[in-house]
């Protein structure tokens, strides 16, 4: 009996020490990818306010680099003595609109969409959600050319702030097929009783999608409308080549034109401008971490 | 209230067809129950009286008019589901008041009734939580709460208490049942449960694969069932049956089984012989309605023991004729033990008689 007892003692110890190990193991590899990243981001927010460059995470001249680096935020954006862009609040107007006009569409589409293609047997159904992955593995730029084309044809190209309207239309119709796809399986989770509950209760299928369906599948309009906004937040490539005037630019295309010439790139002033597009990307996900990380849709209790 | 009358009503899912050329009338104020195993189309039946399914063909009438395409918000029906289906982001509250915000009800007057319902109910003071923080037998209150604060002409079930523990089944029952006789509001009542049609319902339609087999009382369904499958179905432990022969010798008519053989009185002998397809019946006696001898009795069948099942107030002796195993229920005092020999008692009068080949009812 007593012999029984000091075998377990060493039978717990021995996993406890192979416990802490195994951690010490895991930790560790966890950790080293972690390096050059954590260096990127320390680097990034300590050049924003330093006053001069910085090299191994030291600060240099703190408060010197706050006026310094910051001047864009109240000034017309100079890079080399030659003036870039004159307002800097239009570049975060015309991001914000691309960004939110994107995402109110590609939510608008997604909705309904992903409802139809969870809820409706049609010819059709099949084929089209197969299809919307293999085009989903095809990357947008293949359409840019003909894009360009159609945009030219509708008499959409260079026309300033329509042809920004133009690029959120061409952003929520690339985004919405795999959105739709998302919301689609949080559809499927809304058992079919709760929609007829609804019906029974005096709703009209409309009323019941947006009264009891819509607001069970937050979670999954939340994640969608996320990824859309930061998806249209960091365009790059369809405004750059669709929009002619500097003033209808947005924060992307200012952004990599400060890292032009790099003999005259301000690193403390690309750190800031950097820092400040960093900003919503930190704020979405700092708030709504959780309904991106639950994908399950609803407490359902049977 | 409203009185439902289905005429040929049928409902296919591609080449399947879940309800075949049902036809049935529930009169106003009625508790009817559908009653059969998974599969057998009676939730289909109910989906379509809520006007969820459209029927492929047939008829529904609400008091005469054809209802067939009136969408469900205005067929004025309270619903109660198997999973209770209330909507989770909404209080217990808003849950019950739903119903009636959607008939834009003025706001004095949603707030009167959900706070009757839920007195009624016995739910008052979980009108502030939210679905997910109540119990099971919680949550089917709330759900029937919400069915009836909206003052139905009629009331649909859908299983409603198969989610519920054995205890609070019983209860909910009895109290589902006097809630309906005081309401007077017309009820369709879907279950695989004989126990809960046959204690609750006024009429038991039973349904198989589709079809309905018999529409009737409680004692009707279980004293004369029409056919082999209602007699199976209905009773717990289910009716014995025992393949047997007709023979007729000497203007005596007699059922031939392999270890025995039973006379049939003289009338009974005729129209059995009229009816029957062929000479292959079924005999069907029901383990209440044998009595077990331990002395011979003249025209017992001699038996033994093949095993005991105790009940506590009764015990189910298990005997072997043939190759079929049947039951008998006797009263726990009887005193006997595997293998002895004793001899099964049963009155003619209470025998059921069915067609091998069509398994209809023969008396």
């Amino acid at each position: 009996m007593k012999d029984e007892h000091i075998t377990y003692k060493g039978i717990v110890l021995k996993a406890k020490i192979r416990r802490i190990i195994g951690a010490i193991i895991v930790y560790s590899i966890v950790c080293i990818p972690l390096i050059p990243i954590v260096l990127m981001y320390g680097w990034l927010i300590i050049q924003a306010f330093s006053g001069k460059p910085v090299s191994w995470l030291i600060p240099n001249d703190i408060p010197g680099g706050l006026s310094k680096n910051w001047r864009f935020l109240y000034g017309p954006i100079t890079k080399g003595g030659t003036v870039l862009y004159r307002d800097f609040w239009r570049l975060v107007f015309n991001t914000l609109l691309l960004s939110l006009g994107t995402t109110g569409l590609v939510v608008a589409i997604t909705s309904l969409a992903g409802y139809a293609i969870s809820r409706f047997e049609f010819r059709g159904r099949d084929p089209l959600l197969k299809s919307v992955v293999v085009l989903h593995s095809i990357p947008g730029v293949l359409f840019l050319i003909a894009l360009m084309y159609l945009l030219n044809y509708l008499g959409l190209y260079g026309k300033g702030f329509w042809t920004l309207v133009t690029v959120i239309l061409i952003k929520g119709g690339l985004e919405s097929p795999m959105y739709t796809w998302m919301l689609k399986g949080f559809f499927d989770a809304v058992p079919w009783e709760l929609e007829w509950a609804a019906l029974v209760d005096g709703c009209s299928r409309f009323k019941a999608w947006r009264k009891v369906v819509l607001p069970l599948i937050f979670p999954g309009i939340a994640a969608v409308s996320i990824f859309a906004f930061l998806s249209g937040w960091g365009e790059y490539l369809l405004v750059y080549t669709y929009i002619t005037e500097a003033e209808n630019y947005t924060l992307s295309v200012a952004l990599s034109d400060l890292t032009y010439e790099f003999l005259y790139i301000d690193y403390g002033m690309l750190a800031a401008f950097s820092l400040f597009y960093m900003l919503p990307a930190v704020i979405f996900f700092i708030t709504t971490q959780k309904y991106l990380m639950r994908m399950r849709v609803i407490a359902y209790k049977g | 209230m409203v009185s439902v009358r289905l005429e040929n009503l049928t409902k296919c899912f591609g080449r399947v067809i879940a309800v075949n050329n049902l036809n049935l009338e529930i009169k106003d104020g009625e508790f009817v129950a559908l009653l059969g195993p998974s599969g057998c189309g009676k939730t289909t039946t109910l989906l379509m009286i809520a006007g969820i399914y459209k029927p492929t063909k047939g008829y529904i009438y609400f008091d005469d008019v054809i209802v067939n395409d009136l969408p469900p918000k205005d067929r004025n029906i309270g619903m109660v589901f198997q999973s209770y289906a209330l909507y989770p982001h909404m209080r217990v509250f808003d849950n019950i008041a739903f119903p009636l915000k959607l008939q834009k009800l003025p706001k004095e007057e949603i707030k009167k009734r959900v706070l009757e319902t839920a007195k009624l109910l016995r739910i008052e003071d979980l009108l502030n939580r939210k679905p997910a923080q109540l119990s099971g037998g919680q949550q089917q209150r709330v759900a029937l709460a919400r069915a009836l604060a909206k003052q139905p002409n009629l009331f649909l079930m859908d299983e409603p208490l198969s989610n519920l523990d054995a205890k609070l089944r019983v209860i909910m029952r009895a109290e589902l049942k006097r809630l309906q006789k005081s309401l007077g509001i017309t009820t369709i009542y879907v279950t695989h449960d004989q126990v809960e049609a046959m204690t609750m319902a006024d009429r038991i339609a039973v349904l198989n694969k589709g079809e309905l087999q018999q529409y009737s009382t409680a004692e009707e369904l279980y004293s004369k069932p029409s056919n082999l499958f209602v007699a199976g179905f209905i009773g717990s432990p289910p009716m014995n049956f025992i393949e047997c022969t007709l023979v007729e010798r000497d203007n005596k008519y007699y059922l031939d089984a392999s270890d025995f053989s039973i006379e049939l009185p003289e009338d009974l002998g005729k129209i059995v012989t009229e009816k029957a397809s062929g000479s292959e019946l079924i005999l069907g006696v029901r383990p209440e309605d044998f009595r077990v001898s331990l002395r011979p009795v003249e025209g017992a069948i001699k038996s033994s023991v093949y095993v005991l099942e105790p009940l506590g107030k009764d015990v189910i002796v298990n005997v072997k004729l043939g190759d079929t195993l049947v039951k008998v229920i006797t009263p726990q005092d009887l005193r006997v033990s595997l293998g002895d020999t004793i001899w099964l008692v049963y009155d003619i009068n209470k025998i059921h008689i069915f067609d091998k080949k069509t398994e209809k009812a023969l008396i």
